[in-house]
């Protein structure tokens, strides 16, 4: 399922932090409300939102994970677009939604938000057709997808489209870009091993593909290849593309 | 074992919910557009990248082209059908080359399984046609032409009319009205025998015929 | 079967195996760029796809009706039609066949369902030498090792490894150490199987109800020896490999050969309506077909579920899977392994037995972008994760016997605090504000990766001082 086409230009939009961002990387999620704020949109902050509740749908907790969602369709409610940044809960809430509540009362809110949603890049590409000035020295990047954006979305070239219009960047591709970093949500717990496998070849791709800094739109992927490359003490910072074009126009860093 | 038909299908029965209308059409799945006059050039293309051989042979006359293959190859004993639409052409073609001895199949297996597996060199049929897409030869076995010649003798020569060769197999189906009049048993060669088990690498004649050798007539 | 524990040592045993992953990883990276490059065209890869999907949804909408049409066909044919609710069944069928002909041997092509059967077993058990003729098959036979990948069982050997294999058991052979000398190896010995064999068994990729017709596909040969050179042919199969016409053929042989091993066809493609008729000098004088049901028809029920008997057995879900890739097939501990063995073992074996499956996933969806037939194989995962544990009696078999208490009440106290906004709100202003009381180890996370600390501010409290917030 595609991005939603907007007719005109939004005057305001809802942005859903997603509750990963909203503990553990807040600066991520204010640079992005900052970026659509500097293009003249009005951003609100729902003050009701929590999580999209993905954890428990993904765990099999199905009834949990639509009493916590139907919460956001309530704090979500209306007709703005929302913006997440982050390609796995963007999925979530336009993919998944319908799926949860089919059958159920408010299953049409949730039909109804789904046509809403759209991951950040989605929106900064899409929307805003965003192009930043670099104002930063020459660096080489690699992006980091993930399974969301790429399959889910099919947003995987926003960030790319971004990238471009930035000349002192370099695209380093990693081996097997495309494939899944091993974060998985809970599935980094549940089959540790598997995981710690995954991370490794992921870290070792991008290690080798001589990257200064990892962008990606997921937070996920980005504390568990960070995470992982912290526990080496080597490799690229892991940024999310908010927070990087922020700092490349010059934006304050958070 | 009715019983368990008896049960799987009433198993099977009980869903309800609709069912697409019968006949329903799929969407058509885009089909390869081959002109005819390039056919023949694809074909070749397709058999050449597995290893398989194509000759072109000269419409007036097979004969001298499929002597010279069978004495490259230093065939002694040739299989053919003998009441196969190739035989006056082989028999021609043979009449008096001392190397090569064309040995008919003319009894069924049981009666000289041991010659077939170990004693014939090579094998010559006639096809159905082919398929232009995949570089495919079609064969449809029959008593005068069995099945086994096509697959124990390590060398298989076929002979194929250009004006057989379809773009696709869905073109060649629909031509031919397969639907209507399946044989015993109707084959697609596109090769010689090959495995990739091993390491992922490619071996040929693993079990089918090492040598595919196409001989495409005008 | 599996257990938690035993799926869990056996994921640490493939993963410690340095030299099968890499085997493994060469062999799966190099099937995804076949695949890449068979599909040039993305537009048509999506048309062939969609058409796919259609031919399968529609046999299967009318399946029973189409089986029985089947039979009809295949009997006028000449093939003699078993059906079999269990592979219990299935085994009784052939040793009856093979005894009926006295039959001391059986030469075998490639067939999973086989190997769901574990016929090879039952066979021996009653005296009779079961064959594999595959070479992929007959290298992991001689090895006594089951099948790590349904389209190439010995993807996780060297040559060297086959090499010391072929010396061990035959040593009277000269030992070959290239692969053309280990296939030549083979070709001999297999040869004289064939040639001695008292029957043959295939399985099918297709049947075709409107002909009468079992398709086969294959590369080396075997599978047509299997089915031509004796007497007798027994097909085996699952009921869900219909479909209704010989026109649904092509664009399905396209994208399983393209999508398996990104081949345009295969060297072979053979398709038998029948035994030996009376002027025909070769072929089989009886060819049986044995439709096997062993959990399908329990699938059938359940429409999501249902999707999962669309597949064709290509192996592309497996190929492009990341945890397989670095997992092999032996860790999963089932005939089929990778994405479609995890949708479709634990509805035929319970959830309490392999449920465990479905959470060595992340979901993140690269098999159903290559799926032929477009089996939402993430959404059907997801789904039986959700089977494993819920409490309103599910109809997979095994139904909520994964739930555990421990668990239900993490997302029961998970879903308290997220469904009320201020009790969330409370919830990130203590986690923030007690940062440095958090966990500095979390057990599973903790031993590839450093933990992040909570921030010092939340986005919920930058975002209101920013202003942000609603109005």
């Amino acid at each position: 399922m595609s991005a939603p086409t907007l007719p005109t230009r939004p005057q305001a939009v809802l942005y859903f932090g997603t509750c990963l961002v909203d503990l553990l990387f807040p600066e991520a999620g204010l640079a992005g409300m900052e970026l659509i704020r500097r293009a003249g949109v009005r951003v609100i902050y729902p003050a009701d939102q929590s999580c999209c509740g993905q954890p428990a749908y993904n765990s099999g907790y199905r009834d949990e994970a639509r009493a916590v969602a139907a919460r956001q369709l309530a704090a979500l409610d209306g007709d703005l677009p929302v913006v997440v940044p982050s390609g796995s809960c963007a999925g979530m809430l336009r993919h998944h939604y319908p799926e949860l509540f089919a059958g159920y009362p408010l299953e049409a809110e949730a039909l109804a938000l789904s046509r809403r949603v759209f991951e950040l890049t989605e929106f900064l590409v899409d929307v805003l057709a965003l192009r930043p000035e670099d104002l930063g020295p020459p660096l080489k990047v690699a992006v980091h997808t993930s399974c969301s954006t790429h399959r889910e979305l099919g947003a995987a070239d926003r960030i790319g489209q971004l990238l471009d219009g930035l000349p002192a960047i370099e695209i380093v591709q990693p081996r097997h870009s495309a494939e899944c970093c091993g974060f998985g949500g809970t599935f980094a717990v549940k089959q540790p091993a598997i995981s710690a496998a995954m991370v490794a070849d992921k870290c070792d791709a991008l290690l080798e593909s001589g990257a200064d800094v990892v962008v990606s739109q997921d937070c996920g992927c980005l504390m568990n290849i960070g995470g992982a490359l912290a526990r080496r003490g080597a490799g690229p910072r892991c940024l999310h593309i908010a927070e990087f074009l922020l700092e490349r126009t010059g934006g304050q860093p958070l | 074992m009715s019983d368990a038909r008896e049960r799987i299908l009433a198993r099977l029965r009980l869903v309800p919910g609709a069912a697409p209308p019968a006949g329903t059409v799929p969407p058509a799945a885009p089909e390869a557009t081959i002109p005819p006059t390039e056919r023949v050039a694809q074909f070749r293309a397709c058999l050449e990248a597995v290893r398989a051989q194509v000759h072109v042979a000269p419409v007036a006359d097979p004969a001298p082209l499929l002597r010279r293959l069978v004495a490259e190859r230093g065939i002694r004993r040739l299989l053919y059908g003998a009441d196969g639409p190739l035989a006056p052409v082989l028999r021609a073609a043979f009449a008096g080359v001392d190397g090569t001895v064309l040995v008919p199949y003319d009894a069924s297996i049981e009666s000289w399984k041991e010659d077939l597996f170990y004693g014939i060199d090579a094998a010559v049929t006639s096809s159905l046609g082919g398929i232009a897409e995949t570089g495919s030869v079609i064969l449809w076995p029959d008593a005068a032409e069995p099945r086994l010649m096509s697959l124990v003798p390590p060398i298989h020569f076929v002979v194929v009319a250009a004006g057989q060769i379809h773009a696709t197999l869905d073109e060649a189906m629909r031509v031919q009205r397969w639907a209507e009049r399946m044989p015993t048993n109707a084959l697609l060669i596109s090769g010689p025998s090959k495995s990739a088990d091993i390491e992922q690498t490619i071996a040929y004649g693993v079990h089918g015929p090492k040598e595919l050798v196409v001989i495409v007539t005008a | 079967m599996a257990s938690r524990s035993d799926f869990g040592r056996r994921v640490e045993l493939a993963l410690g195996s340095t030299a099968k992953r890499a085997n493994i990883a060469r062999a799966m990276y190099g099937l995804q760029h076949k695949r890449l490059a068979a599909f040039p065209d993305r537009a048509a890869l999506e048309s062939l796809r969609d058409a796919g999907e259609a031919i399968k949804r529609r046999a299967l909408a009318r399946l029973p009706e189409l089986l029985e049409q089947l039979e009809a066909s295949c009997r006028r044919n000449g093939i003699e039609v078993h059906w079999a609710e269990t592979v219990e069944d299935a085994n009784r069928i052939v040793l009856t066949i093979l005894r009926g002909q006295g039959a001391r041997s059986l030469i075998k092509g490639k067939s999973m369902v086989s190997e769901e059967m574990e016929l090879n077993r039952a066979l021996e058990h009653e005296g009779i030498e079961a064959l594999e003729s595959d070479l992929g098959e007959f290298i992991i036979q001689l090895a006594g090792e089951g099948p790590s990948h349904i389209i190439a069982p010995a993807v996780h050997k060297s040559r060297h490894e086959v090499s010391a294999l072929f010396g061990r058991m035959f040593p009277d052979l000269p030992r070959r150490e290239d692969i053309e000398g280990l296939c030549a190896t083979a070709r001999e010995i297999l040869r004289r199987k064939f040639f001695a064999a008292d029957a043959g068994l295939s399985g099918a990729n297709f049947l075709v109800a409107e002909t009468g017709t079992i398709v086969l596909v294959e590369n080396e040969g075997n599978g047509r020896l299997c089915t031509t050179a004796p007497g007798v042919h027994i097909a085996v199969t699952g009921i869900e490999k219909l479909v209704e016409r010989m026109a649904d053929i092509p664009p399905l042989l396209k994208l399983l050969t393209r999508s398996a091993t990104g081949q345009p066809i295969t060297t072979y493609v053979n398709f038998i309506s029948g035994p030996r008729k009376t002027a025909e000098k070769d072929g089989p004088r009886e060819v049986h077909l044995v439709l096997l049901d062993n959990g399908r028809s329990r699938m059938y029920e359940d429409p999501e579920l249902r999707d999962s008997l669309r597949c064709i057995r290509c192996g592309a879900c497996m190929n492009h899977c990341p945890v397989y890739v670095r997992l092999g097939g032996h860790a999963y501990g089932t005939v089929y392994p990778g994405p479609i063995g995890t949708v479709l073992e634990p509805q035929r074996t319970g959830l309490d037995r392999l449920g465990e499956l479905t959470e060595a996933s992340t979901l993140c969806g690269a098999c159903g972008e290559v799926c032929p037939v477009r089996i939402p194989l993430p959404k059907l995962i997801n789904r039986l994760r959700f089977d494993a544990v819920r409490t309103d009696g599910g109809p997979t078999s095994g139904s909520g016997r994964r739930r555990t208490g421990r668990e239900a009440l993490i997302w029961q106290v998970w879903a308290r605090v997220h469904r009320s906004p201020r009790v969330y709100r409370l919830w990130l202003a203590l986690a923030t504000r007690l940062r440095r009381l958090a966990p500095r180890r979390i057990a599973g996370w903790s031993d590839a990766r450093e933990l992040p600390r909570p921030a010092a501010r939340s986005l919920h409290a930058l975002a209101r001082e920013r202003g942000f917030c609603d109005e």
